[in-house]
């Protein structure tokens, strides 16, 4: 059902003229990549501090409270652009590994920082001066870090095609991986 | 006149291991974008603080401090990554206009960050003035355009 219902979506004119645009598809693209900055940015050096390894005098409400709001304004561009690159080829990228592996690692990390703010946070007027944050808060920064390394590097490779379902043969792993329809294709 | 160069860095050895492997370029380039990533939030903390957003109630002097070694990790990691990825394509870079667009801010850029930035950010104090303001903005322009300018020459 979800694959005839991205089919559909692909099919719709402005999926069509998005995918074949000469301007716009980069243009969503560079802003997407950009966004990595601000997004990604200020979530390493926020992960950085509850580490323990960088802005060591800088109490962490600095960060929560002044830096990220910044980091949420990154998160809505690249999710705005994201969502409009997924919507230019959906059926494509819902069977691409590389694309499944990042939304699972993605919602990892959303819950990881939803743990973390309903958690270690809220006692950080206790903790956010120590230059060694809580087990629990360093754990989050460092899961965090590696979530997001994890979805850089795997949405970077989304642009590549070596398991698409149309290449066959491929390995069974990533047949199954992929969703792809078995021996069709 | 530098067309030849440009080739001869297309046949140097790492070169063309890059353009050869089916991985390496991809990885090179995965791992150039978490620089990217580095090098924004690093450059981010201080040039909002200087605009007057961000880490508001800190020190300029501090955050500078404390970001600078990331800034420079970043650095390192998109120059380690950057250049066999050149390599690899030289002489499409050659006739590439983003590239030069890149080649010629990036030094500026540089140059910009640790000569007039960090000396400006040390000097300034907890409100900065307009210098201080100016700085962060022209710092986030020019970064804006190498990094833009970069996205650029795949799509050119």
């Amino acid at each position: 059902m979800i694959e005839r219902f991205l089919g559909w979506l692909g099919e719709t004119p402005w999926s069509v003229a998005l995918l074949e645009s000469l301007y716009v598809w980069p243009l969503v693209e560079s802003t997407h990549v950009l966004a990595l900055g601000l997004f990604v940015g200020t979530t390493v050096m926020m992960d950085l501090r509850l580490v323990g390894i960088a802005f060591r005098k800088v109490p962490v409400q600095a960060f929560t409270g002044r830096l990220l709001p910044w980091t949420h304004i990154g998160f809505v561009i690249m999710a705005v652009t994201g969502l409009l690159l997924f919507y230019s080829q959906p059926l494509r990228y819902y069977h691409n590994v590389f694309f499944r592996v990042k939304v699972v690692v993605l919602i990892a990390a959303g819950i990881n920082a939803f743990i973390f703010h309903r958690g270690a946070q809220r006692q950080a007027a206790e903790w956010g001066d120590d230059v060694l944050p809580p087990r629990a808060a360093r754990a989050a920064g460092a899961v965090s870090l590696a979530a997001w390394t994890v979805v850089v590097v795997t949405g970077r490779l989304i642009a590549y095609n070596w398991f698409d379902c149309d290449l066959q043969p491929q390995p069974d792993w990533v047949n199954w991986a992929a969703g792809c329809a078995a021996g069709s294709e | 006149m530098l067309e030849p160069f440009f080739r001869w860095c297309e046949s140097t050895l790492i070169g063309r291991a890059v353009a050869e492997s089916v991985w390496a370029f991809p990885i090179l380039e995965a791992v150039h974008l978490l620089g990217l990533c580095i090098l924004g939030g690093a450059l981010l903390v201080v040039d909002l603080r200087l605009l007057g957003a961000g880490l508001t109630g800190q020190p300029v002097a501090r955050l500078a401090r404390n970001a600078r070694r990331w800034l420079i990790t970043a650095l390192v990691i998109m120059v380690a990554t950057g250049i066999p990825l050149f390599l690899s394509e030289a002489i499409k870079a050659y006739y590439n206009t983003s590239f030069w667009v890149k080649m010629i801010t990036l030094p500026v850029a540089l140059l910009f960050t640790f000569a007039v930035r960090e000396r400006v950010s040390r000097e300034e104090g907890r409100e900065p003035g307009v210098r201080g303001k100016v700085v962060g903005a022209v710092s986030l322009a020019l970064w804006f355009t190498v990094a833009a300018a970069g996205r650029w020459i795949g799509f050119s």
